[in-house]
């Protein structure tokens, strides 16, 4: 039997019951490998259910950084009855189990070209601990010190981890180290040599960090100098407002007296959440949401409030797999068209899209810039895979010059000295973008009337044909001019002459350009273009008439980000063929290599049937 | 009925003690049918303000969709307004109320705005006792989309189009009581007398103030056969208490009338103080005053005034422990950690 032997580039995957306390251990594990600076990528993938279903939590070890989901894996830690024989089945040939010998396999169980790591992890934690709560947590620390020595790992490191996270409970820190060393002791004893698989101390990781992108857009709100939050539960981007919540209360506490600097409103729902967002806004706070998918269905109308009364919004969309309730656990992108064109009439909004927490983090402050400076919604585009798993991300960064951009306000002088009569929706400067007050600011001067309704440039109501155009017209001017305040992309050239090029946003880029490593050794050339918003840069579109097909990568069925660029530019849809993911699964390199070879053999092969377009 | 209105020869003309003609109260020319209830009810508030010598740009007016939610138009035109979607002013009152505690805020709605589409905002500013005067326009019809029943229009009652309303009617102030509004009070468009002292008793508490105003539709719901009619309410109208509103500043001077009995001390320091002779004199049990409306309902009367108020309110900003200081004001220094401080949570993560 050939088991598979490779060092600092594997997968694990455990197999545990929801509910069991298992995140901490397995997080345990990935925390180790990425503090022997060796590149690691854990992704959860659990069910929607508080206890007692299945959950597999996915362990890609990558010297050469790749952070994507690899797709199969190498070593099964199999603890969770229901699915024991499926995680046995799927290993590859010379895939390695382990699992709680203290109940005996059963006869199905007889692969030959797959490694037994038996460990009794009940037995082993029985005899060790009394209480019968830790007994149940305590048991997936023992096979975290089993692994460790299995893959050669630094022991001290797994411990100093622990001392580290209990560092306020002592108490708790002697029996997590007694059950490492349990697990340990255990395979060094009885399982010595069987395991081909290690991982190895490099220099691998440098100054980043290993964090979650809801932790990031909480934080980034935070420094953005939001004040006034109102939000509704929704799987996956309640932890964006726990974490925002969690920093509030570290960072925004006055001296004197305890108060808050900040407004945090759980709302009834997601209409209420993004209203008191537009009210706080329109009265000149800095606010935000954060939501899924059924949730910018529901804000759909306030959103086009929003966009014709002119009033910033920000909104951290963290997607899940749909349509309707979909898969609320799963990960997708699959609401790049409901946020682009959210409500009814002519609207648009602009769209960041991160694609690892840095990027979370600086895009959930710069939203809050753009917003007030468009006076217009702004949504952020994250989504599970990014959101709620630990990524390798550089580390944060904040400029203490850097000053929030309120955009265009006029404040009490300002009117003052005001000459020329103001209107709430007049382009004195041509951009598009008009001069707003805050209510309150001024006796007698710059009061006005905020109305979804159709307005004049006073922003007195009326129904008058030319006016109204006119100021429909001017929103498509504001949008050129958000054009040049988005961020551009990001652009990865190989080869210029290559003929072909991919375009692809947020957490599908990982796989992007890992896929791109795979061609290229088969000699297929790709250039890149990570687009970090919408609107489009030109830049785009002359990427895309550079090459003679350009690979949309994406993660939903219907191609929406393509759809979006054929929609928004001059551009032949058939130069775009979609390179599609959408089964609830973070996209994998592989997946993109198989579909773009198809892609180029099935041009080879009819060469002259779409009139050689592509 | 205040005592503190004052009796001049040329009212439009008189200033108040900030310096005001009610002429400054006003706004655009309103665009509503001729003798709709809306705009007797715009008159009060209007009145409200100007005996109260409010300052106008520190109101800002909030509404949903309607032809009450389009009031804000026609008064306070110095004002900040915002005229919103149809049932969703108390979400975005409350967001405004969270960036800037010190504005009065003045939210309009409708019996069709507040009773279906916006039910759930509705109970849910209530329970979160936002410092909010919401003022529902009550015809028992959707005015604006011409005529169709509304939730509150009461069983059998039948409009222009005649045919009697088959389902039941929602009382809101008896909501608003259940579901933890610290102020609730009924008044009747027709009658300003009552109205002015109960708006401005609801400017003075400090917390979610709803005032239930029967307002009739002049178009489409003022038949004989209609419960929301001019003549109906004037023949079913009963008065629960009548008041004076004493606000603060006038505190001192203020003798009070005779047959004085309860007076309520406002969170401001301003007094509601209830004429003894009236009925329902307890005014701050809300057991009592469901009671009260059960009762009057019972005898085919509809009770108006002051229902209930707790003085001791607590409003949303309490709940939620923020600043005293306008959230709006605070910039980088109050809200951004900084870089060094960024650069400690890095090594969190590693
Ligand atoms: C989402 C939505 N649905 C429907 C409408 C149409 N609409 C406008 S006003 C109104 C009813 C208003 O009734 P009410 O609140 O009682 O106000 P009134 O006109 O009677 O004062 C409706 C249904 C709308 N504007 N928005
Ligand atoms: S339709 Fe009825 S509610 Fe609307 S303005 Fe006319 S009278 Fe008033
Ligand atoms: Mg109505």
């Amino acid at each position: 039997m050939n088991n598979i032997a490779r060092t600092n580039d594997f997968v694990v995957r455990f197999a545990n019951v929801n509910g069991s306390g298992s995140a901490s251990a397995n997080n345990l594990f990935a925390k180790a490998i990425f503090r022997m600076g060796v590149p690691v990528s854990p992704k959860n993938i659990f069910p929607s259910n508080i206890q007692g279903l299945p959950t597999w939590y996915e362990v890609r070890v990558s010297d050469r950084g790749y952070l994507a989901r690899r797709g199969g894996y190498d070593l099964a830690v199999a603890v969770n009855g229901q699915t024991l024989l499926r995680d046995y089945l799927d290993l590859p040939p010379g895939g390695y189990f382990l699992y709680d010998s203290t109940r005996e396999l059963s006869a199905d169980f007889d692969r030959k070209d797959v490694t037994l790591l038996p460990v009794p992890l009940t037995e082993l934690c029985n005899t060790a601990f009394e209480h019968p709560k830790l007994r149940q947590l305590l048991k997936n620390i023992i096979y975290v010190g089993a692994l460790a020595s299995l893959l050669d790992m630094e022991f001290t490191v797994l411990t100093e981890a622990v001392e580290r996270q209990y560092a306020k409970n002592a108490k708790l820190a002697g029996p997590n180290i007694k059950a490492l060393e349990l697990g340990h002791d255990y395979a060094a004893t009885h399982l010595a040599g069987r395991c081909q698989l290690k991982v190895q101390r490099i220099d691998g990781v440098g100054e980043r960090i290993l964090v979650d992108g809801n932790t990031a857009f909480g934080l980034g709100a935070l420094y953005g100098g939001a004040t006034v939050v109102g939000w509704y539960p929704i799987t996956p981007s309640t932890s964006v407002i726990e974490a925002f919540e969690k920093y509030c209360r570290k960072f925004r506490v006055e001296q004197d007296g305890g108060r808050r600097k900040v407004a945090i409103l759980q709302a009834e729902d997601e209409m209420a959440a993004l209203g008191i967002v537009i009210g706080a806004s329109w009265n000149g706070a800095r606010a935000f949401t954060a939501t899924s998918g059924p949730g910018i269905s529901l804000m759909g109308e306030l959103l086009g409030l929003g966009y014709f009364a002119e009033i910033p919004a920000v909104v951290l969309n963290v997607q899940r797999a749909g349509p309707s309730t979909g898969m609320p656990t799963r990960t997708q992108q699959a609401d790049i068209l409901s946020s682009a064109y959210a409500s009814h009439g002519d609207t648009k909004h602009p769209l960041l899209f991160p694609s690892d927490p840095r990027e979370c983090f600086e895009m959930a402050a710069d939203a809050l810039d753009l917003a007030e400076r468009l006076q217009t919604p702004v949504l952020v585009l994250s989504d599970l895979d990014l959101g709620m798993n630990d990524n390798l991300s550089p580390p944060f960064t904040w400029d203490d010059g850097r000053r929030y951009d309120r955009g265009k306000v006029l404040s009490h002088d300002d009117l003052e000295q005001r000459q020329e009569k103001w209107g709430r929706y007049l382009d004195v400067d041509g951009d598009g973008i008009c001069y707003r007050t805050y209510p309150g600011t001024h006796p007698a001067k710059g009061s006005y009337f905020t109305r979804g309704t159709s307005h004049n440039e006073y922003s007195g109501y009326t129904e008058d044909n030319v006016i109204y155009q006119t100021g429909m017209e001017r929103l498509t001017r504001k949008w050129q001019t958000a054009k040049s305040l988005v961020p551009g992309p990001v652009l990865a050239m190989r080869d210029a002459t290559s003929p072909l090029g991919a375009i692809f946003v947020g957490s599908s880029a990982a796989a992007a350009f890992e896929a791109f490593d795979l061609l290229a050794e088969k000699g297929i050339v790709i250039n890149a273009m990570r687009l970090r918003a919408f609107p489009f840069a030109d830049e785009v579109y002359r990427f895309i008439k550079a090459h003679r097909q350009v690979f949309v990568i994406e993660q939903n069925r219907d191609a929406q980000l393509r759809t979006l660029l054929v929609n928004e530019g001059d551009v032949d849809p058939a130069k775009l063929p979609p390179v599609l993911h959408f089964d609830g699964l973070p996209i994998t390199a592989t997946t993109i290599c198989a579909q773009i070879e198809a892609l180029l053999s099935s041009n080879r092969q009819t060469p002259t049937q779409d009139g050689g377009r592509r | 009925m205040s005592s503190e209105r004052p009796v001049f020869r040329h009212p439009q003309a008189a200033k108040n003690s900030a310096g005001y003609s009610r002429k400054d109260y006003e706004g655009a020319i309103s665009t509503l049918c001729a003798g709709c209830g809306h705009d007797s009810t715009t008159n009060a508030i209007i009145q409200a303000c100007f005996e109260l010598a409010i300052e106008p740009h520190r109101v800002a007016k909030m509404s949903g969709i309607g032809c009450s939610s389009k009031t804000p138009a026609y008064f306070l035109g110095r004002s900040h307004g915002f005229n919103a979607v149809h049932g969703r002013m108390p979400a975005i009152a409350a967001g405004a109320n969270m960036a800037n505690r010190e504005l009065l805020y003045i939210g309009i709605s409708g019996d069709g705005d507040t009773a279906s589409i916006g039910m759930g905002q509705f109970a849910h500013a209530l329970r979160r006792n936002l410092n909010l005067n919401y003022i529902c326009m009550n015809n028992g019809c959707y005015g604006l989309t011409k005529g169709q029943d509304s939730a509150t229009a009461d069983r059998g009652s039948a409009g222009k189009k005649g045919e009697p309303n088959p389902y039941s009617a929602i009382d809101l102030c008896k909501l608003a009581i259940e579901l933890g509004a610290s102020y609730v009070a009924r008044g009747f468009s027709g009658d300003k007398q009552q109205l002015v002292p109960l708006i401005k008793g609801a400017f003075a508490h400090n917390g979610l103030a709803f005032i239930d105003v029967i307002s009739p539709c002049v178009t489409f719901n003022n038949t004989s056969t209609s419960t929301k009619s001019y003549e109906y309410v004037r023949e079913h109208i009963e008065a629960t208490n009548t008041f004076d509103f004493i606000p603060l500043q006038q505190e001192i001077l203020a003798h009070y009338p005779e047959g004085t009995s309860q007076e309520v001390v406002m969170h401001d320091g301003s007094i509601i103080s209830l004429h003894k002779s009236e009925a329902g004199k307890e005014v701050t049990s809300r057991r009592l005053a469901l009671d009260g409306l059960e009762e009057e309902k019972a005898k085919g009367r509809l009770l108006t005034g002051l229902l209930y108020v707790d003085p001791q309110s607590v409003d949303t900003h309490d709940i939620v422990n923020s600043t005293l200081r306008p959230l709006n004001t605070l910039g980088e220094a109050d809200l951004c950690p900084g870089g060094a401080t960024l650069a400690k949570l890095m090594d969190g993560w590693r």
